[in-house]
């Protein structure tokens, strides 16, 4: 591997699918740049994807294939693997076996998991944890356009003069676009609204926050067609390319209760003159739409009002779903999941099938739709599926009622897990675990959320024996005897396949063709550009259906009558919260990689619970309490964090938190496996929970050059620069501290410990130095504490007893929790900075400290502080 | 008219009286002062820096002849008074002389306790009280051995000053940890350790027997286990006893001192006691702060102003280099007492806060005694700490700091 090279890739995490310059240190970490020349990001990187070179150290890697815990070769490895999937499909059918996958596949990967699950094992049952992220957008595109296709480009965003935001808190789930938005809004004045039950850092640009009712997305939309029509907004000639308009408007009108919204009537109204009297609306939708038992009509809600109007298609106008993984788009194209066959084409249609069997020439082929991800579990727990191998995904964590599934797969009889880390709640599952090559090392393609397919190109040697996914799954296709069929070399033969394919599907009049690319040579494929498909004879990228040209039988879009369904779960005397979900900005999924990352670690250290404040004085809940949050299907421990970003009877807690990092922050333990019956996609943010005050004999907050190993109620741990930091929390306090510190630090005797105790009071500080350096240390209070976690976090080695007072020495200003990632800047930094020396405006705190200057994520956050600031000020 | 004092004895209780008399310079008073060392007041305390050769003699002289010149203080030094006569308000000295009195103020401090054990008497066998018995141990060095009888604060800053001077010293104490009346047991061991460390060889729990001698001088020190340490000078510093003798010829009410009120009053409303020799309250005083309190309050009393002495709590620091301790109030464990506990073993730092009722009472400090004099504050203010209290062990600016942080 050439150090010191810089190589063109595109950023692992979010479906914005940002392009990078990668240039290796020499140390084995990567200086990341954003490229300018990517069409996604023009240069822009997120918080998350410029601390990329954090996250590539090989500390937590998986090297070696492992069985039972030890250490095998790979011969051995998927010996076993090839010998179990065949042998339970001999006994139990094709049907008994199960692949579970993920967005973070390169296609080429997928391509092949795809190809051994649908082709040659002869089962459907492969689905992928976009089924949690998109599924809805897929059936609502499907069911409107014909095939799951994304009419727009980014660039609308860009040529919109509104921007309605649904469900989505772009700024921390897709800064990048958030920042593509917020520049355009600069030059154009570009108006934004946020349709959301909470209030975001999206909303702090926006003219409108529309705080609905979770899932009354529908009755919204219903509302917002028949003002369409009302208005006489209808485009009549774009109605041409579209069935169903009658059915829709008449089925909108008769179920116009907007009261489901909980919305004042006047903010209904500011929304719908402002979408009305704009011909350029993009409306961007995510997770807060997909994620709902109702996900696919609220797609189709939306997207009736687009085919309405004919905003579709043309420059500054069309819905636009934005999705969560970085290839969670080539997925659903390959036909990663378990109700589509391959490029579009579909599983139950006999010609699609025969086409699909005779180019792969393969057979049996399935007729039906394979298990969507919550019946695949419910199939793993009752012993259907007793063969799953599980890719690059932590189910025992994401799957909704987390606990559940988490059993299933440990009593499977076979599991195996392909990942970068034995370390996830999943991957301690596996009887099998495979290691594979991770993001800088492994080559292929991804397409987000606008089409752009674009190389990851290995920048770092792959680590011990790992391999790339795709010859992994080749090489057991080849153990099971399909030999001709997975006998694949490079990614780039997989690519060619896949594009020939594509030219298949393309006859029959699907949209996704990349047929031209079929023929490249390999030297092509290495260099090849961002480009968004199609890529035909007769079609390079651009926008669909601005004249038409859908993808049902009759070339024709369809509208939907679609009506509002509220969530399954109902509030009740017992439950009596509606518990929403969703992610921070700093990190990212489980936080296999971000968590990693020190400076992503520093901004949000802790899973919490947002509550609003009458709420919380009703439970008698003060902000910094630990609180429990009890659903009919789980139970978690979350720190309170008292805001009025939620309305009164909602909470928020954030996903990323897993057996790794928090145990009791495992919040899709709470979750219930209800799902959209057209989609199969869980409702994961309409549970419903009770919240109670956590009477915690103790609260601790511990520090440590090296891993912590805490055993009690409750404990969070995150990455520090100095090694990591928990907070904990427990019912019942050990007898002696310095015994269950140094269990916990894994220190033995000889370790000199440093203490402060008050035993009346139930203090008790314990810091720890190895050949007088400190090492870690413990802090315990029977109230939560206010001490100085980040400059604790930093372990100064020659600290002396006042580091027991929690303090920073006097001398040393404490700069507070991070609110900028990039350039480290603490929130009492700003803040001060704000009180003493004027500032008045994000970009002022940006010439003064440089903090949002970077990747920009954190503005909304810098504008909040100056904000409360300006508030205490007024009220002084 | 001015008034005659007369003043027996020129300890720091004494001095610091004629300090406050003399300020206003305004002839009220004719002093005489009396003394039995053939000198004015010195710092006694500071007796081992000298000791230790940190100072000389002359620097710890407070009182010179010129200081008592310049205030017409009329001196008898290096004599002793033989009877007082109440009825006529004269003072006799040994030497026959005669002074009449208005008030008398009597000062005569304490006598070192010496054990009465065998061989007590030999020649080599002495306290730890003034100038002369500070020279005899400054000449001692690198090939003598001494033993110090008592590990308190007098017998450890001998014991230290010596070695200091290459002298092998061992110190003897009865109890099971040093300065016991000072410090816990932790706070003594770690004492213990700076003070080995400093090669001061430590001997806890040990019952002197004998003293041994030879023709007629000591020679060692032997112990009730059998242990004999050869010296060639005992030093004796096991505690004080209020030299009340003069008071009690007199016939003045005694207890273990010479009993006073509230203004120092003896039980003749004529004579006054301040300092080492008086009881008050049935206590009895070895430590320099609470003497300077009853040499104001006396000095008040005589000026005819209202004053009254208060017992407060009482703070000590060793004058050991290197082993800085500080103690103050009542540490000893209660049913109601509340510890704070500091512990830094490998950096040598201890700190222990007593609380009852939300309020400190007493605090050990070893090893680093920067914020004693604030906590030594507090304790004798009675102030609550409540909301002071996850970081009164660090002192003032780390409180302040604590509390903004709670607020932020």
């Amino acid at each position: 591997m050439t150090q010191g090279k810089t190589i063109r890739s595109t950023c692992p995490y979010c479906g914005v699918g940002c392009g990078v310059l990668l240039t290796p240190d020499g140390q084995g970490g990567l200086d990341v740049k954003g490229d300018p020349n990517h069409p996604a990001n023009l240069g822009r990187l997120c918080s998350k994807g410029s601390a990329l070179g954090e996250t590539v150290g090989l500390g937590e890697r998986l090297l070696r294939p492992r069985m039972g815990g030890l250490d095998v070769s790979w011969d051995t490895a998927l010996s076993k693997v090839a010998a179990k999937f065949k042998e339970t499909i001999e006994t139990h059918g094709p049907d008994s076996a199960a692949f579970y996958v993920s967005g973070q596949l390169l296609t080429e990967d997928y391509y092949v998991a795809n190809k051994l699950m649908k082709g040659f094992i002869g089962s459907a049952n492969i689905d992928t944890n976009s089924r949690l992220c998109m599924a809805s957008t897929v059936a609502g595109h499907k069911r409107a356009f014909g095939t799951d296709t994304v009419p727009g480009t980014y660039e609308d965003l860009e040529e919109a003069d509104l921007i309605v935001l649904v469900g989505s808190n772009l700024a921390w789930c897709h800064p990048v676009l958030y920042q593509r938005v917020m520049a355009a809004q600069e030059a154009r004045g570009t108006r934004i609204i946020v349709v959301d039950p909470r209030r975001t850092a999206s909303c702090d640009k926006a003219a409108l926050h529309l705080p609905l009712a979770p899932g009354s997305d529908v009755a919204l939309f219903n509302h917002l067609l028949t003002r369409i029509v009302d208005q006489g907004l209808v485009d009549d000639r774009y109605l041409t390319h579209v069935n169903g308009f009658d059915a829709a408007v008449a089925n909108a009108r008769d179920n116009n209760d907007l009261s489901v919204t909980g919305l004042p009537a006047e903010d209904i109204e500011a929304f719908c003159s402002a979408w009305l009297g704009t011909k350029k609306v993009v409306t961007i939708f995510s997770q807060g739409v997909n994620q709902s038992s109702s996900g696919a009509d609220k797609v189709n809600s939306i997207l009736n009002c687009h085919l309405a109007t004919g905003r579709i298609g043309t420059p500054g106008c069309g819905p636009f779903s934005v999705t969560g993984q970085p290839n969670a788009m080539g997925g659903r194209e390959v036909g990663g999941l378990a109700n589509m066959l391959a490029c579009h084409l579909d599983l139950e249609d006999a010609t699609h099938r025969n086409a699909v069997a005779g180019f792969w020439n393969a057979h049996d082929l399935p007729t039906k739709a394979g298990l969507k991800a919550v019946d695949m579990f419910r199939a793993v727990e009752s012993g259907q599926i007793k063969a799953l191998w599980i890719i690059h995904t932590n189910p025992a964590v994401t799957m909704p009622e987390a606990d559940r599934v988490r059993d299933a797969i440990a009593n499977c009889d076979f599991t195996v897990v392909s990942d970068i880390t034995a370390e996830t709640d999943t991957a301690r599952l596996a009887d099998v675990l495979l290691p594979a090559a991770a993001w800088g090392e492994k080559s292929g393609t991804v397409t987000n959320s606008d089409r752009t397919m674009s190389r990851q190109r290995p920048v770092l040697p792959v680590p011990g024996e790992a391999r790339a996914d795709w010859d992994i799954l080749a090489d057991v296709g080849r153990r099971m005897g399909w030999r001709e069929a997975f006998d694949y070399e490079t990614p780039a033969e997989i690519f060619f396949e896949y594009a020939a394919l594509s030219g298949v599907a393309a006859k029959f009049g699907r949209d996704f063709d990349i047929s031209a690319l079929s023929d490249i040579s390999a030297q092509e494929y290495d260099d090849l550009a961002p480009q968004k498909w199609p890529v035909s004879a007769t079609r390079q990228g651009g926008r669909f259906f601005a004249d038409g040209g859908f993808f049902h039988a009759d070339g024709k879009a369809k509208m939907l009558p679609v009506t509002h369904r509220p969530p399954e779960a109902k509030t009740e005397k017992r439950y009596p919260f509606r518990f929403n979900t969703g992610r921070v900005r700093d990190q990212w999924h489980t936080m296999t990689r971000t968590g990693l990352s020190p400076r992503l670690s520093a901004h949000i250290p802790e899973p919490y619970l947002e509550i609003h404040p009458d709420d919380a004085a009703d439970r008698n809940i003060a902000g910094e309490d630990l609180v429990h949050v009890t659903s009919p299907q789980g139970r978690a421990i979350l720190r309170a964090k008292i805001t009025d970003a939620v309305t009164t009877g909602q909470v928020f807690a954030p996903i990323h938190w897993t057996g790794e990092t928090a145990p009791s922050g495992r919040i899709d333990a709470l979750v219930d496996s209800v799902t959209d019956p057209v989609s199969g996609q869980p409702e994961s943010k309409a549970a419903v929970v009770n919240v109670t005050r956590m009477n915690a004999a103790w609260y601790g907050f511990a520090v440590s050059s090296d891993k912590i190993g805490p055993d009690c109620d409750y404990w969070a741990c995150a990455t520090t620069e100095a090694g990591s930091r928990v907070e904990m929390a427990g019912l019942k306090a050990p007898a002696d501290w310095d015994i269950a510190a140094r269990a916990m630090f894994g220190l033995d005797d000889t370790a000199e410990c440093a203490s402060l105790t008050d035993p009346a009071t139930g203090m008790a500080r314990l810091a720890y130095r190895v050949d007088g350096r400190l090492v870690a240390a413990l802090f315990v209070s029977a109230k939560p504490m206010a001490i100085m976690r980040d400059y604790l976090a930093t372990l100064p080695f020659d600290a002396d007893h006042t580091f027991l007072s929690g303090r920073a020495p006097l001398d040393m200003p404490d700069a507070g929790p991070i609110v900028c990632s990039c350039f480290g800047v603490g929130m009492n930094t700003i803040l001060n900075a704000i009180e003493n020396d004027g500032l008045l405006s994000v970009d002022q705190i940006g010439s003064a400290l440089q903090a949002g200057t970077n990747c920009g994520s954190c503005k909304p956050e810098l504008a909040e502080l100056l904000a409360s600031v300006q508030r205490k000020e007024a009220a002084e | 008219m001015s008034q005659k004092i007369v003043v027996i004895g020129a300890g720091m209780a004494s001095g610091r009286l004629l300090d406050h008399l003399t300020e206003a310079d305004d002839g009220v008073f004719d002093i005489t002062l009396i003394n039995a060392e053939p000198r004015g007041t010195y710092n006694r305390i500071m007796l081992s820096p000298v000791l230790a050769g940190e100072k000389t003699y002359e620097q710890i002289v407070t009182h010179d002849d010129v200081w008592y010149r310049d205030r017409g203080i009329t001196c008898h030094f290096g004599t002793k008074v033989d009877d007082i006569d109440r009825t006529a308000k004269v003072v006799s000295l040994i030497d026959g002389t005669q002074i009449a009195y208005d008030l008398l103020v009597i000062a005569t401090g304490s006598n070192p306790f010496i054990i009465p054990m065998p061989g007590h008497d030999l020649e080599g066998v002495i306290a730890y009280r003034d100038l002369e018995d500070t020279q005899k141990m400054m000449d001692m060095g690198p090939d003598n051995q001494v033993v110090v009888i008592g590990g308190g604060l007098l017998g450890l800053e001998a014991a230290a000053g010596m070695a200091l001077r290459g002298v092998d010293v061992t110190v003897v104490h009865l109890m099971g940890h040093l300065m016991e009346r000072q410090l816990d047991p932790e706070a003594g061991a770690l004492l213990r350790a700076s003070l080995e460390e400093k090669g001061i060889s430590v001997c806890l729990e040990a019952q002197s027997q004998k003293i041994l001698g030879r023709d007629g001088k000591v020679s060692a020190l032997k112990l009730a286990d059998g242990t004999e340490l050869p010296c060639d000078l005992l030093v004796m510093a096991v505690g004080i006893r209020p030299n009340v003798g003069i008071g009690q010829k007199a016939g003045l009410e005694t207890g273990r001192g010479i009993k006073v009120d509230d203004q120092m009053r003896t039980s003749d409303p004529d004579i006054f006691a301040i300092g080492e020799c008086t009881e008050h309250q049935g206590a009895i005083f070895g430590l320099v702060a609470p003497l300077f309190d009853q040499a104001k309050v006396l000095a008040d009393t005589l000026k005819g102003q209202a004053a009254e002495f208060k017992q407060k709590s009482l703070s000590t620091k060793l004058k050991v280099t290197g082993c800085d301790l500080f103690s103050a109030g009542d540490f000893e464990a209660g049913e109601t007492r509340e510890d704070i506990v500091l512990r830094d073993p490998s950096r040598g730092v201890y700190r222990r806060l007593v609380l009852e009722d939300n309020k400190l009472v007493g605090a050990v400090f070893y090893g680093d005694t920067s914020e004693s004099s604030w906590v030594f504050n507090l304790i004798q203010e009675g102030t609550d700490v409540t909301n002071l209290r996850d970081a009164l062990v660090f002192g003032p600016a780390f409180v302040e700091h604590s509390a903004e942080l709670e607020q932020s």
